[in-house]
């Protein structure tokens, strides 16, 4: 693929060509996306693309900046007026784009839907059922009752994309797929969807917010990754995501292409098994003999495997910079990220000190799993891991395995010690802190991602005071304490963050978006604005 | 003939039965959709819910038994992710790969019969040696590096030809083909023949080794010692009787392209079947790889059949009655 690049760039008559055909197509964005789009319908499959495409059609009540801040959208304000009620005021004079008038029935008519979308893999429902009660108060008021104190409640209905009560009364998920049903308020209408191929977009001219740049969008799902980056540079499209890591020198020195980036919200890390106190499957001593007490339940060795690992190196030569190293769950200025709780320093010489107070001076041998083809460079972090336990004396064996059969293995807890992810779609720390490390309560809902069983009877306390504290200021003290807690006691392992890179011609300009979602109105021609 | 058809039809009833159960066991093994398909943000209880709703709560045997009630009915199941029912998905982006292995089939009969014949005439010649050489590039270069080393350079170097995708389609019959528009066949040209290289490769190579071998038969002989013409002797007498494997070899491959364009379609951006199944593999959407392999199963039966039909057109020393 290299000398292809660089031989493009000696290609002046080719470079001449391109600039003439972006002026004749100027009202028209062509996009090529890595991830397929697989149902229109917003309530079908919560999936990063899905919902990228329900941002274009749809509105929610509330959504996100590019810092993942929740804003208002549809409803133009919201307060808790008691422990238990939140008010939303909807804004006026919106209509779908078939002109039907948008207001408070068709929110209720929303909220009564999503938990009921027929076969639905992943329903959405989890962000409507705190609710129980939904009170209209006018035509353009809302109320909404829940059984606790619900804090989340802006937060969750980001995810919801209302439709019209009339319109959708008893729409398919195959009707949104054919088109007639893909109505909302948002600023594009679907002209065509062939799935797995291509989604076309117009701009509706008649949106109530601020009117993207763009008549017509084409859509384009490329999910190979040299072939995106090729139709790129052929100008078959004018914007792709998911750049690979591997291309970024390249592309950042191409002089007809510009890239946009900002630190996003997946976090990268190692999980332990937490769940047996006697031996765990991937640990033995240095004979290759079982240990009969797991040594992964010993903080100090957790935090010696935490000094152990050179983030900086991993980020630098692995991620080739398109990461940040991380010792928490959310880069700084997140809600709930704790100020000054950076990326530990590798330290080899600790390291090992706390092995031998933990009764392992000789250390011990274990194998770290992880996926090969679902993070950026995967595998090649966990030998990077590997190699680095090793030198403290932990001698470690690396097993990569694809996504499909390493999650059932991890998610069934037959791993000692794993490589795995975490996209924090609200922003904000109590959402990791409730799946990946409050103990496993089916009744609570928590730890439905805490595939190690870690469990901190402390960490749990205080997530639970979070959870009820409807005041943001404290409610982020909370969070932040509960956050210090897991970290110090290294209950996962934070490796890094991830960056996330988008590629398009010079002339374009994007507005990158901490949460990886691809959308038209993020971009627009250069030089209309600020440049991230 | 009708015995041997129907026959033939019995024993294709037996295969997809038993391939049924292979593939569904099969499929059955791989990991855990619901992991994959759900949200990451999923707790519990919605959980649970999804295992349900996709109905992989019930034992392993009922849900066959299952399966094979609705397929006996037409119906292949949902697919887990599009929630549509699964063969209308794949009939859907069967006309984008049925027209690329059509593609693919004739260049390499358009190309490779005429090398493989003159290569098979004149075994001595520098070209003749420039062909065999060239056939084994075709045969041992991977189709993942061809297909970018064609978009690299025609693609993003020349700018000749579109990089990616299908470009405009035209419906027929309920259909989209791409091949009748001048934009859908600029799109098509790359994928087809980074397709047919391997084709042309094998069409050489048997068309040589058979026009080298009918040479010396007694009745090329004959004709010639009749005095038939050169042009007569190989276009009719040596070139009927070597198509008999040509036929059956293309045939196979055909089957093989349409199941297996998979590293094509996806270099390509190629919305065919082949895309489709590395996708449901992917998310491991079981309905659409269960219901795909069943189609497979189906066509290959069929072009089996086909080619042997083919034969006895061509040759009538082959009796079908006997062959079953």
């Amino acid at each position: 693929m290299g000398w292809g690049i660089r031989a493009v760039q000696c290609a002046a008559v080719l470079a001449c060509s391109l600039t003439a055909g972006a002026e004749g197509r100027a009202q028209t964005l062509t996009m090529g996306v890595g991830a397929p789009v697989t149902s229109i319908d917003p309530h079908y499959h919560q999936l990063s693309p899905n919902i990228a495409v329900g941002h274009m059609i749809f509105d929610g009540l509330t959504s996100t900046d590019g810092n993942a801040r929740v804003i208002p959208d549809l409803a133009e304000s919201w307060q808790a007026i008691d422990e238990t009620t939140w008010e939303f005021r909807l804004r006026r004079g919106v209509r779908f784009h078939n002109g039907s008038e948008f207001t408070a029935e068709d929110v209720a008519f929303t909220f009564q839907r999503v938990p009921n979308v027929p076969n639905s893999p992943s329903s959405y429902g989890i962000y409507t059922r705190p609710i129980r009660q939904v009170e209209i108060v006018d035509s353009h008021t809302l109320r909404l009752k829940t059984a606790t104190p619900y804090p989340l409640m802006p937060t969750d209905l980001a995810n919801v994309m209302i439709l019209d009560r009339e319109t959708h009364a008893n729409a398919t998920t195959e009707g949104f797929n054919a088109g007639p049903m893909a109505v909302g308020t948002g600023p594009f209408r679907m002209v065509s969807h062939r799935n797995g191929d291509r989604i076309e977009f117009e701009r509706n001219d008649a949106y109530w917010g601020q009117k993207p740049h763009w008549q017509r969008v084409n859509y384009r799902m490329i999910t190979n990754d040299a072939a995106r980056t090729a139709a790129l540079l052929a100008g078959d499209v004018d914007f792709i995501d998911q750049v690979p890591t591997s291309d970024l020198a390249k592309l950042r020195a191409d002089q007809r292409l510009a890239l946009s980036e900002i630190t996003g919200l997946r976090l990268i890390y190692l999980s332990f098994d937490h769940s047996r106190t006697e031996a765990s499957p991937f640990v033995t001593d240095n004979d290759g003999r079982p240990i009969p007490q797991n040594p992964l339940k010993d903080a100090r060795v957790r935090r010696a495997l935490s000094l152990a690992i050179d983030r900086g190196a991993i980020v630098e030569r692995i991620m080739e910079g398109a990461a940040i190293p991380a010792g928490q769950f959310l880069p700084e200025g997140a809600f709930g990220s704790v100020p000054g709780l950076a990326a530990p320093r590798a330290d080899a010489e600790g390291a090992r000190k706390l092995l031998a107070e933990a009764g392992f001076p000789q250390g011990f041998r274990i194998t770290l799993h992880g996926p090969n083809d679902r993070y950026p460079n995967d595998s090649r972090i966990i030998q990077a891991v590997g190699q680095m336990w090793t030198r403290i004396g932990v001698r470690t064996q690396v097993e990569a395995q694809p996504w499909t059969t390493f999650v059932a293995r991890a998610g069934r807890q037959e791993l000692s010690s794993f490589l795995i992810g975490w996209g924090t779609s609200s922003g904000e720390a109590s959402n990791p802190l409730r799946n990946l490390t409050a103990s496993f309560d089916r009744d609570k809902g928590y730890g439905a991602s805490n595939r190690g069983r870690y469990s901190n009877p402390e960490v749990d306390r205080v997530l639970d005071a979070a959870m009820r504290e409807l005041d943001d200021a404290k409610r982020e003290a909370l969070l932040q304490q509960a956050t210090r807690i897991v970290f110090e006691d290294v209950g996962i392992l934070p490796l890094h963050i991830q960056k996330n890179t988008w590629a398009m011609r010079r002339g374009f300009a994007h507005d990158a978006r901490a949460d990886e979602l691809t959308r038209a109105q993020d971009v627009r021609p250069a030089g209309g604005g600020a440049t991230r | 003939m009708t015995v041997f058809l129907l026959r033939r039809l019995i024993q294709a009833a037996a295969v997809v039965l038993a391939m049924s159960l292979l593939v569904f066991l099969g499929v059955y093994a791989i990991g855990d959709p619901v992991e994959i398909l759900i949200s990451p943000e999923a707790d519990q209880i919605e959980r649970e819910r999804a295992i349900q709703a996709l109905g992989l709560d019930l034992p392993l045997w009922q849900q066959y038994l299952v399966f094979l009630g609705n397929a006996l009915r037409g119906d292949l199941g949902r697919s887990f992710v599009f929630n549509e029912p699964a063969l209308q998905l794949i009939l859907q982006r069967m006309p984008a790969t049925l027209e690329l292995a059509v593609g693919a089939t004739v260049a390499a009969l358009i190309i490779g019969l005429p090398l493989g014949l003159y290569a098979g005439l004149r075994p001595n010649s520098t070209l003749s040696k420039g062909i065999m050489a060239g056939s084994i590039l075709g045969f041992s270069l991977p189709t993942f590096w061809v297909g970018l080393m064609l978009i690299m350079v025609f693609a993003v170097q020349l700018g000749w030809l579109p990089s990616t995708g299908r470009g405009e389609t035209v419906e027929v019959l309920g259909m989209r083909w791409s091949f009748l528009t001048a934009n859908g066949l600029a799109h098509m040209v790359m994928p087809a023949i980074n397709l047919s290289l391997f084709k042309i490769s094998l069409v050489i190579r048997l068309t040589r080794a058979g026009v080298r071998e009918t040479m010396l038969m007694d009745y090329v002989k004959f004709a010639r010692a009749k005095g038939l013409s050169p042009t007569r002797i190989t276009m009719v007498h040596v070139f009927k009787n070597i198509l008999i494997p040509v036929v059956t070899v293309v045939g196979l491959e055909f089957g093989g392209t349409i199941a297996f364009s998979v590293v094509t379609e996806s270099v390509f951006a190629w919305p065919g079947m082949g895309k489709l199944i590395i996708d449901s593999i992917n998310v491991l959407d079981r309905p659409v790889m269960v219901a795909y392999l069943m189609i497979i199963v189906l066509m290959f039966i069929t072009i089996n059949l086909i080619v042997d039909i083919t034969y006895s057109l061509l040759d009538p020393r082959v009796r079908l009655e006997g062959k079953a």
